[in-house]
């Protein structure tokens, strides 16, 4: 009888050191891989009943396997398993790009699909964006799903015609006749040092097109539900992620987990409720938004942060709905600032119902109107930064 | 007996280094040393050329030892950048030129400073041969205000005289480099543009354009395709459909070159240069060559080759090795003069270093700096309306 408990209280230390590890090393990737792509989700619970009938189970033991059923995904975990997935599920898509095969992806977001879908799904393409989006184009026109990754949106300007011109037009064109169910995603905007030439945000320039839809996600959650979304979209959709934030973990819920978990394309999320400011914002700059916020409720000022999710169509509804109640509106963005995201978003609400419950005027927060330098401190203050928040929301509010 | 006299000559020799003087006390003096040799030289493979460039060079002691030091600078100042990226100090994109020197050094040599160059991201060796120096390239590395860019462009945007860069866009600056052949030809001074790219971007359309229009219209352009055989993570054979880059140019002629061997290059780029200054159009010449490091400072560079065959080509065709043993081999140099040169240029390296790791970072009123040459002051928007930032040529 010893003997058994000697050996159920060694099982019960491994799985406690194990579960403490796990926690404190926050291993994502492990506990994702395991839970999500063996489906282990229901043998834990099944292994936490017996140990719970058995052993004396403590608190903290319960709160450790929440954490882990609560799951903490990186953004690129998040893209990684939506393109999985929706590679699965139906046999037109496929994934071109540069080094997104063998080499697993240029920032590791395909890593694992070329073994697992091997050649004719996950395609390598030389370095020619101008040809090789062009062949994406004409094999989605041809009843294909083709998912066309740049290794950065920079890159894109080489094939922005295809984008265009080949693209988002063509529906219309054929007044119906022909569709272009594609997916152009890559890293978009500012990154870590790589200076002038690598650093633009292209979200202005492709949310300026009729006939395409541009989505900026920001967290894991936007990430999977929208990549899915666009794949699922029958036209062409530019996909704007954002290095900086590949490495990032977000909780997901259980529901998001689903295989056909969606976010709509064209609606909104308010990531923080707020009574005195509203603060709109997409991608990366969504974070520093809520870092912001953090710091101004501390001295009693409410923001109200929007996460667009989509460029365009822009959720205009969202937004006005939220100066209606706040009556004040501030935007942040990376990209630059003239004829921009913020410079649309201040249009429409100047010319709709929202602008007469505006207190001050409304104002833009924007990248420096200035190439990207290379330098760490010249760099740092091209891009906004928190403090730049904090003070056009005291600014406005107190105009 | 024996003892004492090799110490008594050690010291002989410590002293005159101390004494500052470059003098190399060796056991063999300059006059045993041949001054010049003639070397035999691979024969190049030609495409639509009846002739190639000479199978035989003649290689003075001091154009010798100059490619040497000039290579094993470049050489040291790439493992140092790699050092300084590991320690977090350059920071963004790093594209390694080692291994590759012969190319740089090669092509400098077959031209003069008054002719043009331009090439993409792997440009470090580049802009030293074009006239920049180490602490200037290194400075800009670590993006301090002593860098050429004044800490500005970093790695991938250096510029000199007749040096247009380090480009970022993968065969973006082809169709520069010819329209600067095209400047050369417009203002009759019989000068050259030598334009580089990489396997990786000999598929780009632009490059194609450029072979079209640079033909037509005979511009003075060497083109040049660096074939280190990987473009990123990709190899030759899964890019290209043809990997005899040198025929690409299809109705220009071509000629694939061994671009580990410093003469070999000197040799081609100086019957390219010929070739297009007597005014019969652009010539496309074909570098094979070698990079040890990966893409990138983040690619292991493993990935898609093997350990073995970097270490191969180290052992057996490393440039900088080859023409060192090229030179003791005929006599022209000794192991003592080229050891020197290897701690003068360690030295080098070390206090550039030291400068880049010290100089302090640009002033931030040189953010808005150099948006437009030659214009008025205008004002830049900073991150918000009330950030009204001045912008001065």
């Amino acid at each position: 009888m010893y003997m058994y408990y000697g050996i159920t209280m060694v099982f019960f230390t491994v799985f406690w050191v194990c579960h403490i590890y796990i926690y404190i090393n926050n291993m994502t990737l492990f506990i994702f891989y395991h839970v999500s792509y063996q489906n282990v989700t229901p043998f834990l619970c099944i292994i936490i009943a017996l140990h719970s009938v058995e052993y004396h189970v403590l608190p903290c033991d319960i709160c450790i396997i929440n954490c882990i059923l609560l799951l903490q995904v990186t953004v690129r975990d998040a893209l990684n398993q939506a393109m999985d997935e929706e590679l699965e599920r139906d046999e037109r898509v496929f994934l071109l790009g540069e080094e997104v095969a063998q080499y697993d992806g240029a920032y590791k977001v395909s890593r694992g699909l070329w073994k697992k879908y091997g050649d004719k799904r996950i395609i390598d393409t030389p370095i020619t964006e101008m040809g090789f989006a062009g062949i994406a184009v004409g094999a989605a026109m041809a009843g294909l799903r083709p998912i066309c990754e740049f290794m950065t949106f920079n890159f894109s300007m080489q094939a922005i015609d295809q984008v265009i011109n080949s693209a988002a037009k063509t529906y219309y064109m054929s007044a119906g006749r022909q569709s272009v169910p594609i997916v152009f995603r890559g890293p978009n905007g500012a990154s870590a040092g790589v200076a002038a030439q690598h650093s633009q945000c292209f979200a202005a320039w492709y949310g300026h097109c009729p006939g395409l839809k541009v989505v900026s996600p920001w967290s894991a959650e936007d990430a999977r539900g929208l990549l899915k979304s666009a794949i699922r979209d029958d036209n062409p959709v530019v996909f704007l992620e954002n290095e900086l934030m590949y490495g990032v973990p977000f909780e997901m819920s259980e529901e998001s987990q689903s295989k056909d978990f969606l976010i709509p394309i064209g609606k909104a999320k308010i990531e923080r409720q707020g009574n005195h400011i509203t603060v709109v914002s997409h991608s990366r700059m969504v974070s520093l938004c809520l870092d912001a916020a953090a710091v101004l409720a501390k001295e009693g000022i409410e923001c109200e942060v929007i996460n667009m999710r989509t460029i365009r169509p822009l959720d205009a509804e969202a937004i006005e709905t939220s100066v209606m109640k706040t009556n004040h509106l501030i935007t942040v963005e990376g990209g630059w600032p003239q004829f921009g995201v913020g410079g649309e978003i201040l249009a429409r609400i100047m010319e709709g119902p929202a602008f007469n419950y505006l207190d001050a005027p409304a104002v833009r927060v924007t990248g420096v109107d200035i190439p990207m330098p290379y330098a760490k401190i010249l760099e740092d203050n091209s891009v906004p930064q928190i403090k730049d928040i904090i003070f056009s929301v005291k600014k406005t509010l107190n105009a | 007996m024996q003892n004492m006299l090799t110490v008594i000559a050690n010291t002989l020799k410590g002293g005159a280094k101390i004494n500052g003087s470059r003098v190399v006390v060796s056991a063999r003096s300059f006059a045993d040393l041949t001054p010049q040799a003639s070397f035999d030289i691979k024969r190049c493979d030609l495409h639509r050329l009846d002739e190639g460039p000479s199978v035989q060079t003649v290689l003075t002691r001091e154009d010798g030892l100059r490619y040497y030091r000039t290579m094993q600078t470049m050489r040291r100042m790439e493992l140092k950048a790699d050092q300084l990226y590991k320690q977090k100090i350059i920071r963004g994109f790093c594209h390694l030129y080692d291994g590759q020197e012969a190319c740089a050094v090669g092509i400098e040599a077959g031209i003069s400073p008054t002719d043009h160059l331009i090439t993409a991201y792997r440009s470090h060796g580049y802009t030293y041969t074009r006239g920049v120096s180490v602490k200037e390239i290194m400075a800009e590395l670590t993006g301090r205000s002593g860098g050429v860019a004044k800490g500005k462009g970093g790695s991938m945007h250096m510029y000199a005289k007749n040096f247009y860069g380090g480009n970022g866009i993968v065969g973006a600056q082809v169709p520069l480099g010819a329209g600067v052949a095209l400047a050369c030809q417009y203002q009759g001074k019989n000068e050259v543009c030598v334009t580089l790219y990489g396997d990786g971007a000999a598929n780009q359309g632009q490059i194609f354009e450029s072979f079209n229009m640079a033909a037509l219209w005979k511009l003075p352009c060497i083109f040049i395709c660096e074939n280190n055989k990987y473009g990123m993570g990709t190899s030759v054979e899964r890019a290209s459909a043809s990997t005899d880059y040198y025929k690409r140019g299809d109705y220009i002629p071509g000629l694939r070159v061994d671009g580990m061997d410093v003469l070999s290059v000197r040799e081609a780029t100086r019957f390219a240069a010929d070739y297009c200054r007597s005014g019969k159009g652009p010539i496309l010449m074909e570098l094979q060559t070698y990079r040890y490091h990966g893409h990138s400072m983040s690619d292991p560079g493993v990935s898609y080759r093997t350990r073995e065959e970097i270490q191969e080509i180290r052992s057996k065709s490393d440039p900088i090795t080859m023409l060192k043993d090229c030179m003791i081999s005929r006599n022209m140099a000794s192991l003592e003069e080229i050891k020197d040169i290897d701690a003068t240029v360690r030295k080098e390296i070390e206090e550039a270093a030291q400068f880049a790791t010290s100089d302090p970072e640009p002033p931030l009123e040189d953010l808005c700096k150099h948006i437009f040459y030659n214009d008025a002051p205008l004002e830049v928007r900073g991150t918000h309306p009330w950030m009204r930032l001045k912008s001065i040529s």
